[in-house]
Protein backbone atom coordinates (compact mmCIF):
# COMPACT_ATOMS: atom_id res chain seq x y z
CA UNK A 1 0.00 0.00 0.00
CA UNK A 2 1.13 3.21 -0.67
CA UNK A 3 0.42 6.52 1.19
CA UNK A 4 0.73 10.33 -0.19
CA UNK A 5 0.92 12.98 2.82
CA UNK A 6 0.39 16.52 1.65
CA UNK A 7 1.91 19.14 3.83
CA UNK A 8 1.50 22.44 3.33
CA UNK A 9 1.52 25.64 5.78
CA UNK A 10 -1.32 26.43 7.94
CA UNK A 11 -3.79 29.02 6.67
CA UNK A 12 -2.16 32.30 8.14
CA UNK A 13 1.20 31.34 8.08
CA UNK A 14 3.69 33.70 5.95
CA UNK A 15 4.20 31.94 3.08
CA UNK A 16 7.11 33.61 1.01
CA UNK A 17 8.25 30.96 -1.26
CA UNK A 18 4.52 30.77 -2.59
CA UNK A 19 4.01 34.80 -3.20
CA UNK A 20 7.44 34.16 -5.00
CA UNK A 21 6.14 31.92 -7.22
CA UNK A 22 2.80 33.67 -7.39
CA UNK A 23 4.57 36.77 -8.64
CA UNK A 24 6.92 35.21 -10.72
CA UNK A 25 3.88 33.79 -12.81
CA UNK A 26 2.43 37.20 -12.72
CA UNK A 27 5.31 38.19 -14.89
CA UNK A 28 4.78 35.68 -17.14
CA UNK A 29 1.74 36.70 -17.96
CA UNK A 30 -0.58 34.39 -15.67
CA UNK A 31 -2.78 37.10 -14.90
CA UNK A 32 -5.28 34.87 -13.24
CA UNK A 33 -2.88 33.58 -10.32
CA UNK A 34 -4.08 35.86 -7.52
CA UNK A 35 -2.09 33.45 -4.95
CA UNK A 36 0.26 30.11 -4.64
CA UNK A 37 0.75 28.00 -1.72
CA UNK A 38 4.05 25.79 -1.66
CA UNK A 39 4.01 22.55 0.35
CA UNK A 40 5.48 18.87 0.30
CA UNK A 41 4.15 15.62 -0.96
CA UNK A 42 5.66 12.51 1.10
CA UNK A 43 5.31 9.31 -0.57
CA UNK A 44 5.40 6.71 2.01
CA UNK A 45 5.65 2.73 0.89
CA UNK A 46 3.99 0.63 3.51
CA UNK A 47 3.98 -2.80 4.46
CA UNK A 48 0.00 -2.93 5.79
CA UNK A 49 -2.63 -4.38 4.65
CA UNK A 50 -5.49 -2.70 6.84
CA UNK A 51 -6.15 0.46 5.45
CA UNK A 52 -7.68 1.61 8.77
CA UNK A 53 -4.12 0.36 10.57
CA UNK A 54 -2.33 2.01 8.03
CA UNK A 55 -4.02 5.94 8.16
CA UNK A 56 -3.99 5.83 12.10
CA UNK A 57 0.07 5.16 11.56
CA UNK A 58 0.72 7.30 8.86
CA UNK A 59 -0.87 10.24 11.10
CA UNK A 60 1.45 9.14 14.07
CA UNK A 61 4.11 9.49 11.59
CA UNK A 62 3.17 13.24 10.85
CA UNK A 63 2.67 14.20 14.08
CA UNK A 64 5.75 12.73 15.32
CA UNK A 65 8.14 14.10 12.56
CA UNK A 66 6.54 14.61 9.15
CA UNK A 67 4.89 17.78 10.04
CA UNK A 68 5.48 20.50 12.57
CA UNK A 69 2.22 21.18 13.50
CA UNK A 70 3.65 24.54 15.27
CA UNK A 71 2.72 25.86 11.66
CA UNK A 72 1.89 23.04 8.97
CA UNK A 73 -1.17 20.63 8.51
CA UNK A 74 -1.10 17.41 6.52
CA UNK A 75 -3.95 15.33 4.84
CA UNK A 76 -2.91 11.99 4.13
CA UNK A 77 -4.30 9.72 0.93
CA UNK A 78 -3.78 6.10 0.84
CA UNK A 79 -3.36 3.70 -2.33
CA UNK A 80 -3.54 0.39 -3.38
CA UNK B 1 31.83 23.16 35.77
CA UNK B 2 31.93 20.78 32.78
CA UNK B 3 30.25 21.91 29.65
CA UNK B 4 29.30 19.88 26.25
CA UNK B 5 28.52 20.75 22.80
CA UNK B 6 26.06 18.03 21.06
CA UNK B 7 27.58 17.66 17.13
CA UNK B 8 25.17 16.07 14.67
CA UNK B 9 26.36 15.19 10.66
CA UNK B 10 26.61 18.92 9.57
CA UNK B 11 27.12 20.82 12.16
CA UNK B 12 29.31 23.59 11.49
CA UNK B 13 29.48 25.63 14.77
CA UNK B 14 30.33 23.09 16.92
CA UNK B 15 33.97 23.88 17.25
CA UNK B 16 33.39 27.79 17.94
CA UNK B 17 31.16 26.95 20.29
CA UNK B 18 33.30 24.56 21.84
CA UNK B 19 36.42 27.08 21.67
CA UNK B 20 34.06 30.11 23.23
CA UNK B 21 32.94 27.66 26.33
CA UNK B 22 36.60 26.92 26.83
CA UNK B 23 37.36 30.56 26.99
CA UNK B 24 35.08 31.37 29.56
CA UNK B 25 35.26 27.90 31.91
CA UNK B 26 39.33 27.43 30.96
CA UNK B 27 38.32 23.77 30.47
CA UNK B 28 37.40 22.06 27.09
CA UNK B 29 33.59 20.90 26.61
CA UNK B 30 32.77 17.80 26.34
CA UNK B 31 31.92 17.05 22.10
CA UNK B 32 29.18 14.62 21.98
CA UNK B 33 28.36 12.66 18.91
CA UNK B 34 24.44 12.70 17.65
CA UNK B 35 24.62 8.52 18.12
CA UNK B 36 25.14 8.27 21.93
CA UNK B 37 22.49 7.73 23.85
CA UNK B 38 23.26 9.75 26.63
CA UNK B 39 24.84 13.01 27.92
CA UNK B 40 26.99 12.37 30.70
CA UNK B 41 25.77 12.92 34.23
CA UNK B 42 28.95 15.18 35.07
CA UNK B 43 27.82 17.63 32.76
CA UNK B 44 25.91 20.90 33.67
CA UNK B 45 25.59 23.27 30.38
CA UNK B 46 24.87 22.00 27.04
CA UNK B 47 25.12 23.69 23.85
CA UNK B 48 23.18 22.64 20.78
CA UNK B 49 25.26 24.24 18.47
CA UNK B 50 24.86 25.48 14.68
CA UNK B 51 25.02 24.17 11.33
CA UNK B 52 22.81 22.31 8.83
CA UNK B 53 22.33 19.30 10.75
CA UNK B 54 21.26 16.30 8.36
CA UNK B 55 21.34 18.69 5.54
CA UNK B 56 18.55 20.71 6.59
CA UNK B 57 16.34 17.77 5.47
CA UNK B 58 12.35 17.85 5.91
CA UNK B 59 12.70 20.80 8.27
CA UNK B 60 15.28 22.73 9.76
CA UNK B 61 16.40 21.00 13.02
CA UNK B 62 13.58 18.33 12.21
CA UNK B 63 16.00 15.29 11.77
CA UNK B 64 18.38 16.00 14.99
CA UNK B 65 15.59 16.83 17.19
CA UNK B 66 14.73 12.89 16.58
CA UNK B 67 17.91 11.84 17.12
CA UNK B 68 19.20 9.97 20.17
CA UNK B 69 20.93 12.11 22.01
CA UNK B 70 18.75 14.97 21.69
CA UNK B 71 15.57 12.73 23.51
CA UNK B 72 18.01 12.08 26.47
CA UNK B 73 18.41 15.94 26.22
CA UNK B 74 15.71 16.84 26.31
CA UNK B 75 14.22 14.69 29.50
CA UNK B 76 17.49 16.43 31.20
CA UNK B 77 16.08 19.83 29.83
CA UNK B 78 13.03 18.98 31.48
CA UNK B 79 14.77 18.41 34.63
CA UNK B 80 16.15 21.67 34.63
CA UNK B 81 19.74 21.28 32.86
CA UNK B 82 21.11 24.26 31.20
CA UNK B 83 20.25 24.02 27.19
CA UNK B 84 21.35 27.21 24.59
CA UNK B 85 21.07 26.36 20.98
CA UNK B 86 22.30 28.98 18.66
CA UNK B 87 21.16 29.02 14.81
CA UNK B 88 20.56 25.39 13.91
CA UNK B 89 20.39 24.93 17.51
CA UNK B 90 17.61 26.94 18.56
CA UNK B 91 15.51 25.63 15.27
CA UNK B 92 16.36 21.88 16.90
CA UNK B 93 15.13 22.65 20.34
CA UNK B 94 11.71 24.72 19.06
CA UNK B 95 11.69 20.89 17.14
CA UNK B 96 11.71 19.37 20.27
CA UNK B 97 8.81 21.52 21.73
CA UNK B 98 11.44 22.55 24.34
CA UNK B 99 10.62 26.04 23.30
CA UNK B 100 7.57 27.30 21.42
CA UNK B 101 7.22 28.77 17.86
CA UNK B 102 8.75 27.87 14.85
CA UNK B 103 11.26 29.00 12.38
CA UNK B 104 10.74 29.71 9.14
CA UNK B 105 12.05 30.66 5.74
CA UNK B 106 13.12 34.40 5.91
CA UNK B 107 10.47 36.76 4.68
CA UNK B 108 12.63 38.09 1.82
CA UNK B 109 13.74 34.55 1.17
CA UNK B 110 17.79 35.47 1.11
CA UNK B 111 20.32 33.90 3.24
CA UNK B 112 21.05 36.89 5.55
CA UNK B 113 24.62 36.65 6.40
CA UNK B 114 26.05 39.60 8.82
CA UNK B 115 26.53 41.40 11.45
CA UNK B 116 23.50 41.94 13.70
CA UNK B 117 22.42 44.79 16.41
CA UNK B 118 20.66 42.84 19.16
CA UNK B 119 18.54 44.78 22.32
CA UNK B 120 18.72 42.73 25.03
CA UNK B 121 15.57 43.03 26.11
CA UNK B 122 15.98 40.93 29.52
CA UNK B 123 18.83 40.70 31.80
CA UNK B 124 17.26 38.83 34.63
CA UNK B 125 18.25 35.44 32.67
CA UNK B 126 21.07 33.21 33.97
CA UNK B 127 21.85 34.03 29.93
CA UNK B 128 21.80 37.47 29.90
CA UNK B 129 23.18 38.56 33.51
CA UNK B 130 26.40 40.36 32.45
CA UNK B 131 24.42 42.50 30.40
CA UNK B 132 23.11 45.72 31.27
CA UNK B 133 19.37 46.42 30.78
CA UNK B 134 18.55 47.76 27.40
CA UNK B 135 21.98 47.27 25.98
CA UNK B 136 22.38 46.62 22.28
CA UNK B 137 25.27 43.91 21.42
CA UNK B 138 26.29 42.96 18.22
CA UNK B 139 26.22 39.07 17.07
CA UNK B 140 26.65 37.61 13.72
CA UNK B 141 23.74 35.95 11.93
CA UNK B 142 24.21 33.27 9.14
CA UNK B 143 20.76 31.83 8.17
CA UNK B 144 17.92 31.17 5.83
CA UNK B 145 15.10 30.10 7.97
CA UNK B 146 15.19 33.13 10.78
CA UNK B 147 11.75 34.02 11.13
CA UNK B 148 10.32 33.22 14.35
CA UNK B 149 7.01 32.29 14.17
CA UNK B 150 4.42 31.83 16.95
CA UNK B 151 0.51 32.00 16.93
CA UNK B 152 -0.86 35.29 18.93
CA UNK B 153 -1.56 33.61 22.41
CA UNK B 154 2.10 32.37 22.77
CA UNK B 155 3.52 35.66 21.49
CA UNK B 156 1.55 37.54 24.60
CA UNK B 157 2.81 34.96 26.33
CA UNK B 158 6.06 35.08 26.14
CA UNK B 159 6.14 39.01 26.20
CA UNK B 160 3.96 39.31 29.31
CA UNK B 161 6.39 36.94 31.11
CA UNK B 162 9.28 38.89 30.12
CA UNK B 163 10.87 35.38 27.58
CA UNK B 164 11.68 37.78 24.96
CA UNK B 165 15.69 37.27 25.65
CA UNK B 166 16.26 39.40 22.47
CA UNK B 167 14.98 41.33 19.96
CA UNK B 168 16.48 42.34 16.49
CA UNK B 169 17.22 46.32 16.08
CA UNK B 170 16.74 45.96 12.38
CA UNK B 171 14.63 43.27 12.04
CA UNK B 172 16.52 41.13 9.15
CA UNK B 173 14.05 38.29 8.69
CA UNK B 174 10.47 38.64 9.44
CA UNK B 175 10.51 37.62 12.66
CA UNK B 176 7.39 38.01 14.45
CA UNK B 177 7.66 41.13 17.11
CA UNK B 178 11.51 41.35 16.14
CA UNK B 179 12.42 38.16 18.22
CA UNK B 180 15.80 36.79 18.32
CA UNK B 181 15.87 35.11 21.19
CA UNK B 182 13.79 33.25 24.01
CA UNK B 183 13.94 31.40 27.51
CA UNK B 184 11.48 28.63 28.20
CA UNK B 185 8.81 29.22 31.61
CA UNK B 186 11.56 27.80 33.81
CA UNK B 187 14.30 29.75 32.65
CA UNK B 188 16.70 26.81 31.58
CA UNK B 189 16.43 26.76 28.06
CA UNK B 190 17.45 29.15 25.74
CA UNK B 191 17.47 29.70 21.91
CA UNK B 192 18.53 32.51 19.76
CA UNK B 193 19.53 32.63 15.62
CA UNK B 194 22.26 34.67 15.63
CA UNK B 195 25.64 33.41 16.90
CA UNK B 196 27.13 34.87 20.34
CA UNK B 197 29.65 31.94 20.12
CA UNK B 198 31.50 34.22 16.89
CA UNK B 199 31.51 37.21 18.59
CA UNK B 200 33.97 36.25 21.50
CA UNK B 201 37.28 37.10 20.06
CA UNK B 202 38.87 40.26 18.96
CA UNK B 203 39.55 38.66 15.83
CA UNK B 204 35.81 37.86 15.24
CA UNK B 205 35.34 41.19 15.35
CA UNK B 206 33.91 41.70 18.27
CA UNK B 207 33.36 40.65 21.76
CA UNK B 208 30.00 41.09 22.79
CA UNK B 209 29.02 37.50 22.57
CA UNK B 210 31.23 37.13 26.24
CA UNK B 211 28.51 38.05 28.43
CA UNK B 212 26.39 35.57 27.48
CA UNK B 213 28.28 32.77 28.05
CA UNK B 214 29.64 34.29 30.97
CA UNK B 215 26.67 34.67 32.84
CA UNK B 216 25.57 30.94 31.32
CA UNK B 217 28.97 30.14 33.69
CA UNK B 218 28.17 32.49 36.59
CA UNK B 219 24.97 30.67 37.03
CA UNK B 220 26.07 27.27 37.46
Amino acid sequence: MKALVYIGLKPGVLDPQGRAIARSLNDLGFDEVKNAFQGKIIELELSSEDKTEAKAQVEQMCEKLLANTVIESYRIELRD
Amino acid sequence: MQTAVIVFPASNCDRDAAMALEKVTGRAPKLIWHRDSEIPADVDFVCVPGGFSYGDYLRSGAMAARSPIVSDLVKKANNGLPVAGFCNGFQILTETGLLPGALMRNKNLKFVCRPERLVVSNVNTRYTSYYEPKSVVTYPVAHHDGSYFADDATLNKLEKDGRIVFRYADNPNGSMRDIAGIINEAGNVFGMMPHPERAVDDLHGGTDGLGLFKSIIESI
